[in-house]
């Protein structure tokens, strides 16, 4: 086909202005609409410049004109077609039914994750209580490197004085410390879950080897104290950043699902950022407690009502995430 | 082999190539986002600064807090707002799209910088840098993940052949159907260096700009051949100039031609 170009151009020109028009606006508006006539007009004028593209794209020597109209047409085809159902966002309904229901139907993800972390505790326990010269490889901080009883005497000689005036600061610390290390679990996914594996294991293996230390130290009662009020929200937000990490890895293999890699990992990218979502309302919680609960103790803070408190916080959190959305996710499934 | 561009196609039935971004564009734009939220840490330093008046533990807390707020959310956010770009993508012409070419979602923004927690492993976007050379599409996790590919925005330039070609009677542009062909068959590359030819004749030393006239206009001539009484008066550089100008402004000047390409994308 011979194409009088100067005379294509010159009659194209004012529809392929308009359209730039018109994107600039789209693009400058995001939450712009266009009226049923704009919109007619819109998809005419996107019509045109793509059959413009398609005639001009046998002429080699207009590479310039070919990739204006291929940037345009490409431009006009992403709002055009981007018709997916926008589900907006309503925080409430986000955490009293989105939340749960994901962290639901990801529960295998998540008791997958639950059991690696129980294996790095069995290893970690047992490693501790018959070679206890592997402490000093386990407990790589300082503070865990006494013996369970001077720490407990330091502790309560402290009560919490060490932080003076920089409590805030070491709850922010854990909450930024403590949500990076959920995130990277939850990114390792995409190492095909190894990393996720690895990170939740040595996660396991040193609580083990703490718990087995204290405990065989005869300080159950103070671990419970210390651990509990913060630990019952802060291990399970890091094991559902491991269960997110195991969803994508879940994805990334794609076992027993026939859809391509792009359709399975599109597919659980909004269940991946609920779930990184929850992790982070979590650890903001667990840092405001560890660093303004778990720091005191007997006689300032009784022992008792720490893991009362903490369990009070389990029991919450559990029935949180077995039972709310429960009725919303029924109605929706019939 | 990886691909310099993504081919789209519409259901409309229209093909149109996104031109990918490569890692060295993409790892200076990150730099100027890396620069973007050390300001901001340090505007918001000077902001924080007035609490430590009533708390320093207060001031800290704040200040570790919204740094690392800034530094999680800042790419979200303005791919967000900005539709794919960040300020660095802005200032490189990058953009965010969604593989198929469509607008981005929210989860996509998300996930793909949620991910930059193992793209930026060990350290210095390693892990991110050694997965978007060898990906085929120039993804690092995050986008293999989220599903999205950078894309290069065009800055289109007119070719000013105007100045260069003057306005002269143009022989090769006469024979219509020979300058039609010949706008078909010369590469759009071969165009282009036949240009920069002209346009940086003077840069040439003598001897060089003759064999690189007589190249050019061998090629042009082998390619569309012309009776001979139209081109037997031409030297080899106005062979070559007489092309580009059939090539560039697809007419002869002396029948007034305007301008091909007016076109500057936003």
């Amino acid at each position: 086909m011979i194409l009088d170009l100067p005379r294509f151009v010159e009659a194209e020109r004012p529809h392929w202005t308009a359209l730039e028009k018109t994107l600039t606006w789209l693009e400058m508006n995001p939450g712009g609409r266009l009226t049923l006539e704009e919109a007619a007009r819109f998809q005419a004028l996107y019509e045109r410049a793509g059959d413009g593209l398609t005639r001009v794209a046998s002429f080699a020597a207009e590479g310039e004109l070919q990739r204006y109209l291929a940037w345009l047409v490409s431009r006009a085809y992403a709002e055009i077609h981007e018709t997916r159902h926008h589900i907006p966002f309503r925080p409430w309904r986000w955490l009293s039914v989105e939340l749960p229901n994901t962290f639901r139907r990801h529960i295998r993800a998540f008791q997958l994750a639950m059991l690696l972390t129980l294996l790095g505790v069995a290893l970690g326990g047992f490693a501790i209580r018959y070679d206890p010269d592997a402490k000093s490889v386990l407990m790589p901080f300082d503070n865990l490197r006494v013996t369970p009883a001077e720490r407990v005497a330091m502790e309560r000689a402290q009560q919490g004085q060490q932080l003076t005036g920089r409590k805030a600061t070491f709850s922010a610390q854990l909450m930024t410390h403590n949500t990076q290390v959920s995130l990277t679990a939850l990114a390792f996914g995409m190492s095909f879950g190894l990393g996720t594996v690895i990170l939740l294991f040595y996660n396991g293996l040193l609580l083990g080897a703490v718990a087995v230390d204290y405990i065989a130290g005869g300080q159950t009662i103070f671990l419970l104290g210390w651990l509990l009020p913060h630990g019952v929200i802060e291990i399970p937000a890091i094991l559902i950043g491991g269960q997110a990490g195991l969803v994508i890895a879940h994805a990334l293999i794609g076992w027993g699902d026939r859809s391509s890699r792009a359709e399975r990992l599109r597919h659980i990218s909004r269940d991946v950022v609920t779930l990184a979502g929850g992790v982070a309302i979590m650890l903001v919680w667990a840092g405001l407690v560890e660093a303004f609960v778990s720091q005191y103790h007997e006689p300032v803070l009784p022992y008792g009502s720490k893991i009362a408190f903490g369990l009070i916080e389990a029991l919450l959190l559990t029935t949180y995430l077995a039972r709310s959305g429960l009725s919303r996710e029924a109605s929706v499934a019939r | 082999m990886r691909a310099e561009t993504v081919l789209i196609r519409t259901p409309e039935g229209i093909e149109f190539d996104l031109p990918l971004a490569g890692p060295i564009s993409r790892m200076l734009a990150f730099a100027v986002d890396f620069a973007a939220i050390a300001a901001t840490g340090a505007a918001i330093a000077q902001l924080v600064a007035p609490l430590q008046l009533f708390s320093e533990d207060a001031a800290r807390s704040a200040m570790t807090v919204l740094y690392f707020a800034i530094s999680l959310l800042y790419g979200i956010l303005t791919e967000w707002f900005w539709r794919g770009q960040t300020l660095g993508k802005r200032l490189l012409g990058l953009r965010v799209v969604e593989a198929s070419g469509l607008r981005l979602r929210p989860s996509q923004i998300i996930v793909r910088n949620l991910l930059r927690f193992a793209d930026l492993l060990p350290g210095l976007y390693l892990v991110g840098g050694v997965c978007c050379v060898l990906s085929s599409r120039r993804q690092r996790l995050g986008d293999i993940a989220a599903g999205t590919i950078v894309i290069r925005t065009l800055q289109l330039k007119e070719p000013d052949v105007d100045q260069v070609l003057g306005r002269k009677f143009n022989s090769l542009a006469e024979s219509r159907h020979l300058a039609a062909r010949l706008r078909q068959k010369v590469h759009v590359k071969v165009a282009h260096l036949a240009l920069e030819a002209i346009l940086r004749r003077d840069e040439i030393q003598p001897a060089a700009r003759l064999v690189l006239f007589r190249e050019f206009a061998g090629y042009f001539r082998d390619l569309v051949p012309y009776p001979a009484e139209i081109v037997e008066q031409l030297t080899d550089e106005q062979y070559v100039r007489n092309t580009v100008d059939v090539l560039f402004l697809g007419n002869s000047s002396a029948s007034g031609a305007k301008k091909l390409l007016p076109l500057r994308s936003s």
